[in-house]
């Protein structure tokens, strides 16, 4: 587990389902293949609406048109992140696209649990709503240790809740290799 | 200690006299579940990390039920079906439900208590969020990533954390122009979609208790919409009269403890239920039929696993009978048992399917279709400002096929009625029943 992630904020608001976080129309592409699962990082975040992909200003893609990753390292949501579907090729897509973490000040749970399960993004909770006080674009940095979002843009903190109950399976890196340190497999 | 009916299952499947809310313990898997769109992925995980060579930890309980992008033309989606063929071959599994003969079923949700797979007091993990939809037989069934059930395959057990318990009272006899997807509504208005995150959320009261083993089904299908992690009816005669019917297979039907301790309790009175819709583009955007009656509207679907049984076409049939619908409105059947029953079952004296195609409405495969959109050739599927109203569970932003489009929820018999009038309307219009009606009819 990484203990520092820096790059740029990419701000979306309220209840972003797995539709809007990879369409369904995509999930056809393979997980495994090289060439089709880039896919993914393509579709990542398309189902958003455009006025409010990227806020505040909106209109912005998290992918470009003719890219297959994304500019933006770590995702700034509100509540109830990734409800909807159990897709996995949510959590997946965004890490394909590049993308090493969400910040939400809430989590839909299946979303939660494959992100952590897969080891495909780290899933932190904020303490407070940030889609209001982090732009697009913003440079931030997610200091794992002290639990706190650093924004280099505004020069403002924000506390994170510690990862608690799944902070071990984060570390091992999914539940597999949880499971194989543990002596389970 | 007492304890819920979900922290019993838990207790049972985890080997422990007893577990409390917010525990993590590890479960034995009864049914491990799984369908072509998370089916592949599922697989590679597993081959990936138990080798290729590697056996399924029980053949007898893996169910693989292809039903998401089933008639499309799209060479990855048939591809995935493929994929799901060989490992069933390889792995010589009893439980696969293959496209293009005669084991082919369709929705997984609907097909899973069909063939018997939603027995009380067992555990069952899907790789689709609506798997939750089995807990009306007092099953535990939740929703799971490809990760979690390529462990699965692999070992037959899962971690999983003991939910806390929001109980849903529905107090008196459900009067006869509502329907459960009313109460759904109701419900995931009330509480929000993110209001039953983590937890269980349980139906009872003898509103509930005196419907069938369909109605309850749409009351835990869509614990989702509300965050829930798994719904739950207590096993009851009803219950246990569909499932021997359906399996041999013995199980072990539990229950709540008299002194369980519940995160919250809600009480509704069911004469005050109303017809409702969930409003674009969230399943919680709750209204009355009647705060938006007239809402013009261009297209009507129903189906799905929500609301393509074969209670939900009767109903919406009641309503059709002897009218043409006045948009495009689809019929799905959930399974290739609807679709038969669509002929088999007579509303005066015609059958179903004659109902619909007399009033107009085209009538697809059973399948998925445009519940989730899928590939631009799926049956129904919204391609551009539609505004439909449906049957199924999400109205989410684009979730029907369309990010431009816009999707009413609501019951059969709403969706029926609305077909008809080309506008959001009353089923009580077409049930002979004034609209003000507050009491149950005697």
């Amino acid at each position: 587990m990484k203990k520092t992630i820096k790059g740029a904020a990419f701000v979306i608001g309220d209840d972003i389902d797995t539709d809007q976080i990879i369409p369904a129309e995509h999930l056809v592409y393979s997980l495994d293949d090289p060439e089709e699962r880039r896919f993914y990082g393509r579709y990542a975040l398309s189902g958003v609406p455009e006025p409010v992909s990227g806020l505040p200003r909106g209109h912005i893609p998290f992918t470009g048109e003719d890219d297959f990753t994304s500019p933006y390292k770590i995702i700034i949501a509100g509540k109830n992140f990734g409800c909807g579907s159990s897709r996995e090729h949510a959590p997946f897509a965004l890490q394909v696209a590049g993308a090493e973490a969400v910040v939400a000040s809430s989590y839909a749970r299946i979303f939660y649990r494959n992100a952590v399960d897969g080891g495909f993004i780290i899933p932190y909770e904020s303490r407070e709503d940030l889609t209001s006080v982090i732009s697009t674009g913003d440079e931030v940095e997610i200091d794992g240790e002290q639990n706190l979002l650093i924004n280099h843009t505004t020069g403002q903190n924000y506390p994170l809740n510690e990862l608690g109950d799944v902070l071990a399976i984060v570390e091992a890196g999914g539940i597999f290799q949880y499971a194989a340190r543990n002596g389970m497999l | 200690m007492a304890m819920t009916l979900t922290e019993k299952i838990l207790a049972r499947a985890s080997g422990r006299s007893h577990v409390d809310a917010g525990e993590t313990v590890w479960v034995d898997v009864d049914i491990l579940m799984t369908h072509d769109v998370c089916g592949p992925p599922t697989i590679g995980i597993f081959k990936r990390e138990f080798g290729d060579d590697a056996r399924v930890w029980d053949k007898n309980k893996v169910v693989i039920i292809p039903d998401h992008y089933i008639f499309t033309a799209d060479k990855y989606a048939n591809r995935n079906v493929d994929i799901l063929r060989a490992f069933a071959a390889e792995q010589d599994l009893p439980h696969f439900y293959d496209v293009g003969g005669d084991r082919y079923k369709g929705v997984c949700h609907v097909a899973m208590p069909e063939e018997g797979f939603t027995r009380p007091g067992d555990v069952l993990f899907g790789t689709d969020s609506h798997t939750c939809t089995a807990g009306a037989f007092g099953q535990f069934a939740t929703g799971i990533g490809n990760t979690d059930a390529g462990f699965i395959l692999g070992t037959g057990k899962l971690w999983v954390k003991v939910p806390e318990t929001m109980r849903f009272i529905f107090e008196g006899e459900i009067p006869p122009w509502i329907m459960a997807k009313d109460l759904i509504l109701q419900i995931i208005g009330d509480i929000g979609v993110d209001g039953g995150t983590y937890r269980a959320m349980e139906f009872a009261g003898d509103g509930v208790m005196r419907m069938d083993m369909e109605g309850r089904m749409t009351l835990t299908n869509m614990v989702i919409e509300g965050g829930g992690k798994n719904g739950v009816v207590e096993p009851d005669e009803v219950t246990f009269d569909y499932v021997r019917k359906r399996t041999d297979y013995p199980f072990t039907p539990l229950y709540n403890d008299p002194d369980a301790r519940y995160h919250s309790v809600r009480v509704y009175r069911s004469e005050e239920l109303q017809p409702m819709v969930a409003k674009p583009h969230s399943p919680d955007n709750k209204a009355t039929v009647q705060e938006v009656r007239n809402t013009r509207i261009t297209r009507a679907y129903i189906g799905s696993c929500t609301g393509g049984k074969i209670t939900d076409f009767e109903a919406a049939a009641r309503i059709i009978k002897g009218h043409q619908v006045g948009v495009d409105t689809f019929v799905v059947p959930a399974t290739t048992l609807v679709r038969d029953q669509l002929s088999t079952t007579f509303h005066d004296g015609k059958s179903l399917r004659q109902i619909f195609e007399d009033a107009g409405a085209h009538i697809g495969e059973a399948s998925c279709a445009a519940c989730l959109g899928g590939p631009s050739d799926t049956f129904g599927r919204l391609q551009g400002e539609e505004i439909c109203i449906s049957t199924t569970n999400r109205n989410f932003p684009g979730r029907m096929g369309s990010k431009k489009a816009q999707v009413y929820l609501a019951s059969p018999y709403t969706v029926a009625a609305s077909a008809i009038t080309g506008k959001i309307t009353d089923p009580r219009e077409y049930l002979n029943i004034p609209t003000e009606s507050q009491g149950v009819l005697s």
